[in-house]
């Protein structure tokens, strides 16, 4: 079968503008998390990875992006950045464009006055996805895919797939997601936001810390600058509950084997997962089950939740970049904020950093609706 | 993808206050009921047995009844769980529900109207009904797409565990909705013809 790779990537967030200011501040143990004390999010001081006032205009000050929203200027910022590092074009019939994301637009909600007309257009993700599209001159109508919090994973699966079909030769796969008094009122309302920065898998974890961000692979049948090649990817479904993950873990656990065995690869060949957990109570309970039953328990796993926050659409694509780079260094990340061992079935999660020779990863994520995705990157060794 | 090994095998649109299965009208209703209305009677008219019904949002109210309608009396429900999955899409996400949702914010948000400010939700019920666990996504887009209906859904029964697979377009937006559901198998069954984007196209059409 055709195999795909990943040619370049990028990530704009609190941490920075591109991928190597995102992985050196992780590596040193750096947090994008902090207290947000701003009345239009919400009455109390809160928890949140979120951009600096001024930062995301610092960043696209050369791109033309007068009138976008933040996350418009998210997305134009992460995806020039990444179209930079090759001489892959959207404008290319060749190349496709997939973009990830739950929310969008929805921040123009919020920045409504009382009583006016909405402009429900602009909060179409179709409308913004073409905006988008257009300012990269891109040739190909954008796909959108919005499957909750496993979006970002899904949608690099969904890019490598098209090129194994041949209905492109590139895919450039781009996601972002804004932290708004929407969804933090979501959380909030559902008693699923931690008092202070999330604890992945610690026994005294309370909940997520939202965050915000995007993030960009460029995929590519042509190996050339390449360092990582895409293994097998799958997804699953509980079939048990809207909000809540599975009581088992089967069917993450389920979306792992396939991934493993599409890869050709045994739990042995596996360095690190770098899971989902999002330090809700329920969520890493699941998973560790899922590590358990996949023959993962033994493995190296890491969240890197406790240095970004959730960002939701771009969650995977963010975590997999950053998991990509510390392939590279031949290093299993700590998990920030993780100190006592806190779920039933116990998983080798560590918050010092590990050392790895392996050259195979496998990235996780599971969301709202029963959803779970997991997918194995490999390491090209020169 | 080779369309020989992928048919369509059954369908239900439902539009205009009309459900049709397999092409055919299968029930009609007043045509002044407004959708919350119109999805009960639906309820009642085809279920009837399934409490959970009066607590989702109106979208996967429009995905669950048309799922309802789509499996009947096909084998579907017979495969094992990670055999059947779904690839559905529509216009405008969840933004109906993302407008209720945020009018609660000011008061109370309701965290039982948060769950549905996401498309795939409707994906998450339908599952849960009828205890599929294979693959599922979810794509926005401006119209009905049925190159990429026809072709991703193919390619996913080619290259996955699956044997069935529900696609098509589930659409709420205030009172503007539409539901067009197909099942895909790769083996042929039921109205068997094969999945191409001109078969999807032809059937979305009929009785638009």
């Amino acid at each position: 079968m055709q195999q795909v790779y990943v040619v370049a990537d990028n990530i704009v967030g609190p941490l920075g503008s591109t991928t190597r200011e995102n992985f050196e501040q992780v590596l040193q143990g750096n947090s994008g998390i902090g207290l947000q004390q701003n009345a239009a999010y919400a009455a109390a001081p809160f928890y949140g990875a979120m951009m600096a006032p001024g930062q995301l205009d610092t960043y696209t000050a050369a791109d033309n992006v007068d009138g976008y929203t933040t996350f418009e200027k998210l997305l134009v910022a992460s995806v020039r950045s990444a179209l930079q590092q090759t001489s892959i074009s959207l404008a290319d019939q060749r190349t496709g464009f997939i973009i990830s994301t739950t929310k969008g637009n929805i921040e123009l909600l919020e920045q409504q006055p009382e009583g006016a007309v909405l402009p429900l257009g602009d909060m179409q993700l179709f409308t913004t996805a073409k905006k988008i599209a257009g300012h990269f001159k891109a040739a190909n109508q954008p796909l959108l895919v919005s499957s909750a919090c496993i979006s970002g994973l899904v949608a690099i699966l969904t890019g490598k797939r098209l090129i194994e079909a041949g209905r492109y030769d590139h895919v450039v796969v781009a996601g972002a997601d804004v932290l708004t008094r929407f969804v933090l009122s979501g959380f909030q309302s559902f008693q699923a936001v931690s008092a202070i920065p999330c604890k992945p898998f610690d026994a005294n974890r309370t909940g997520v810390t939202l965050g915000e961000g995007a993030a960009t692979v460029i995929l590519s049948r042509d190996n050339s600058n390449a360092a990582f090649s895409l293994g097998a990817g799958a997804i699953s479904n509980d079939a048990n509950h809207i909000s809540g993950p599975s009581r088992t873990g089967e069917e993450l656990a389920a979306a792992m084997q396939l991934a493993l065995k599409g890869s050709g690869l045994t739990t042995a060949d596996i360095g690190f997962v770098s899971a989902h957990g999002t330090a809700t109570l329920y969520n890493d309970e699941m998973e560790a089950k899922a590590l358990h039953h996949a023959g993962l328990a033994t493995v190296p796993v890491n969240s890197l939740k406790g240095y970004y926050g959730h960002t939701l659409g771009a969650a995977g694509l963010i975590e997999a970049i950053i998991s990509m780079q510390a392939m590279k260094q031949g290093v299993v990340l700590p998990t920030k904020g993780y100190e006592t061992a806190g779920v039933s079935m116990p998983v080798n999660v560590n918050n010092t950093l590990l050392h790895t020779s392996s050259a195979h990863f496998l990235k996780t994520v599971s969301g709202f609706g029963g959803c779970n995705a997991a997918m194995v990157f490999n390491l090209i060794r020169d | 993808m080779n369309s020989e090994s992928a048919y369509i095998t059954g369908s239900c649109i439902i539009r205009h206050n009309k459900v049709y299965g397999n092409g055919g009208l299968l029930w009609e209703a007043g045509q002044e009921l407004e959708l919350p209305e119109f999805l009960r009677a639906g309820y009642d008219r085809f279920s009837g047995q399934y409490p959970k019904f009066h607590k989702m949002d109106a979208l996967s109210k429009l995905g669950w009844l048309a799922a309802e309608v789509l499996l009947k009396d096909t084998r579907v429900p017979l495969l094992p769980p990670e055999q059947v999955g779904m690839v559905l899409s529509n216009r405008s996400s969840s933004l109906d529900t993302d407008l209720r949702y945020y009018a609660t914010v000011k008061d109370f948000a309701s965290p039982a109207l948060f769950v549905y400010t996401l498309p795939n939700i409707v994906m998450g019920e339908i599952s849960i009904r009828h205890g599929f666990k294979g693959e599922n996504t979810f794509f926005v887009s401006d119209a009905f797409d049925t190159a990429l209906m026809s072709s991703y859904p193919a390619q996913l029964l080619a290259v996955t565990p699956l044997q069935a697979c529900i696609c098509g377009w589930v659409e709420v937006m205030e009172q503007q909705y539409e539901a067009a559901l197909f099942l895909v198998e790769n083996k042929p069954d039921g109205m068997a013809r094969p999945l191409t984007a001109e078969a999807l196209s032809s059937l979305y059409q009929t009785n638009k």
